[in-house]
């Protein structure tokens, strides 16, 4: 078997021995016949390496995504509206603890994770380093954001990895509640007084774009995909997905009665796909290299809590100890 | 709605804010005095919910982000119930209560007012209040006011998982490490002068005989229960006098203007709007 991870993959696969060449076979029959790989198989470095890098991402981009929610629950301008938004991002925690479980059957602990974030290391999705400024950013965090998230995961349930399928059904699941709620808050506003409604469009008008970027790059600019395409992990490209994503939302706003800040949404008939504006890739790259409005107080926050914890963390494990230590006597 | 469901466990299981709101609609009024002192519960379990609802996103550890969050949630729902109740009395929703009430109108005791402090500080606050309304929960649920009952017979048992969780953080702080046991007791020490509040009669409780549950009976099993956590934990009681307060609790500690600044200022902005 290979060495894991860590260091200079092309060396050590330079001379492969017999139980890689079987397990890589059994791995091409795996991948042709569209069924699953699981933890114990056999499975190629690279292939581990993308699914650690994509799985921890999507689970840090739950951890750091609480943040611009919880800013707003101190201040939901209603019991119920709290509750909810309470869920909502309790459900986000649960979603990163589930990720980050499911990455460690990749054979990566939680705490390096969990450093690798912390360092700066590991990204996140570039969407959470814009701020929520008012309170119909909760609408549309959850309508575009969440709903961006939902069609850019429910493929990801049928990816090879089997670990990673699993979360993304009942992640899928709470999203969509999640979206829900997001579309429910800004209908509310829209119908309700000028103030609230002009609050919703402002609201759709800042994030529409950020969010059609969660797709991630032009499939002429996004090189990885092509591996992950053939690997079953990605079964539609980022331009195909954004496409779907468009065609759903310019529906739905009008049901909002609100207005998406694009004027080129049309529906290319020959292509059969939602077209849009030129999206402002500089500031995604830009925001993705940390210099966007929010990635210093994001980092700072989880840092903060990270280190604020420490004693309590320590704490925890010095009575399990003492508590082993006890039982082993007696 | 048909079938009963498999896990409900009593008749009070399934009640939500909004059931009361519908009986409430059907002529269901709290009287003046059953309202105030829906008021008080409701008040605990809002102004707590509000100051654990911060921990989201900042615990130590992803769990403690769940764990808080849904004690959080479970005290908003039983504000929500409570608050409902109360404001049957005087044609008022619970966000009526919540958003539109100033300082001398709420009904809060300085404990669940106090500041979050540190995770030993909140874990201290959790302990008394989780051990103060499980005591008061499990008798409520004999009130003879229907509806307390039934909020709290839904109450009671996620409080006990409170308590519970509370219970096994101050034995892992108290006899964990040196820090952690210097923090958990200064915790204790500082929210414990607001421990003998919740506890005192006055007169509205002695005109709500058979309704309202006495706190001055609570008191005894309360102290045992925290004597037996703190043996564990390896803790002594604060030898700290208790804080003039007030048992009408008319008055409160100046925390809860900044905290009411705080989760009022959007509500009041958008005078008559619904969200």
């Amino acid at each position: 078997m290979a060495t894991q991870t860590d260091a200079g993959d092309q060396k050590l696969h330079a001379v492969p021995s017999a139980e890689d060449e079987a397990g890589q076979a059994y791995f091409d029959k795996i991948i042709a016949e569209d069924s699953r790989i699981e933890p114990a198989d056999w499975m190629p470095e690279k292939y581990r390496k993308t699914l650690t890098r994509q799985m921890s991402q999507h689970a840090h981009s739950e951890i750091i995504g609480m943040q611009p929610e919880a800013n707003w629950i101190t201040r939901a301008p209603s019991l119920k509206r709290k509750a909810i938004l309470m869920a909502k991002v309790q459900d986000e925690a649960g979603h990163g603890l589930y990720l980050y479980s499911a990455t460690e059957t990749l054979g990566t602990p939680r705490h390096v994770l969990n450093e690798q974030l912390m360092s700066g290391k590991a990204k996140y999705s570039s969407i959470f380093n814009y701020p929520a400024n008012n309170w119909a950013d909760m609408g549309a965090i959850g309508w575009l954001v969440d709903g961006a998230a939902i069609a850019n995961q429910v493929p990801l349930c049928r990816a090879s990895y089997g670990p990673y399928g699993r979360a993304m059904v009942r992640i899928c699941k709470e999203e969509s509640f999640h979206q829900r709620q997001g579309f429910e808050i800004l209908l509310e506003l829209a119908n309700g007084t000028p103030a609230q409604k002009q609050m919703a469009q402002d609201a759709v008008n800042r994030f529409y774009a950020p969010a059609l970027m969660m797709f991630g790059p032009t499939d002429t600019d996004s090189p990885n995909s092509q591996q992950s395409m053939a690997w079953n992990i990605k079964r539609f490209s980022n331009d195909e997905l954004r496409s779907r994503f468009v065609g759903m939302i310019q529906e739905q706003v009008k049901v909002l009665g609100l207005t998406l800040p694009d004027d080129e949404i049309r529906y290319n008939e020959e292509t059969g796909m939602w077209e849009h504006g030129e999206l402002n890739w500089d500031e995604f790259y830009e925001v993705l290299a940390g210099r966007g409005p929010c990635n210093a107080q994001r980092m700072e926050r989880r840092r903060e809590a990270h280190e604020n914890g420490a004693w309590v963390r320590e704490a925890a494990a010095a009575y399990a100890a003492k508590k082993a230590q006890k039982a082993q006597v007696a | 709605m048909s079938g009963e469901s498999a896990t409900r466990i009593t008749p009070g299981n399934a009640l939500r804010p909004e059931d009361i709101a519908q009986q409430v609609t059907e002529g269901n009024k709290a009287s003046e005095d059953v309202a105030d002192y829906a008021l008080r519960l409701g008040d605990d379990a809002l102004i707590l919910a509000q100051r654990l609802g911060w921990w989201i996103s900042r615990a130590p550890e992803l769990e403690e982000d769940v764990a808080l969050g849904n004690i959080a949630l479970d005290q908003i729902g039983h504000a929500r119930s409570f608050l409902t109740y109360a404001g049957s009395a005087w044609g008022k929703s619970e966000d009526d209560l919540a958003y539109w009430r100033g300082e001398s109108e709420f009904r809060s005791s300085y404990l669940v007012e106090q500041p979050n402090g540190d995770f030993g500080r909140t874990i201290a606050r959790q302990l008394v209040i989780a051990a103060y309304q499980h005591e008061l929960y499990s008798r409520l649920v004999d009130s003879q006011d229907e509806t307390l009952a039934a909020i709290a017979a839904k109450a009671v048992k996620e409080v006990d998982y409170h308590r519970d969780h509370a219970e096994q953080w101050t034995v892992r702080l108290g006899d964990g490490t040196e820090e952690s046991h210097r923090r958990i007791a200064a915790g204790f020490t500082s929210v414990w002068p607001y421990v003998q509040q919740l506890f005192e009669d006055d007169d509205l409780i002695d005109r709500l005989d058979g309704i309202a549950v006495r706190p001055s009976e609570l008191r005894a099993s309360f102290d045992a229960y925290i004597a037996a956590v703190f043996a564990e934990a390896t803790l002594e009681v604060p030898d700290v006098q208790p804080a003039m307060t007030d048992k009408t609790r008319v008055k409160h500690s100046e925390h809860l203007g900044y905290l009411l600044a705080e989760m009022q200022v959007l509500a009041r902005e958008h005078p008559g709007a619904t969200w």
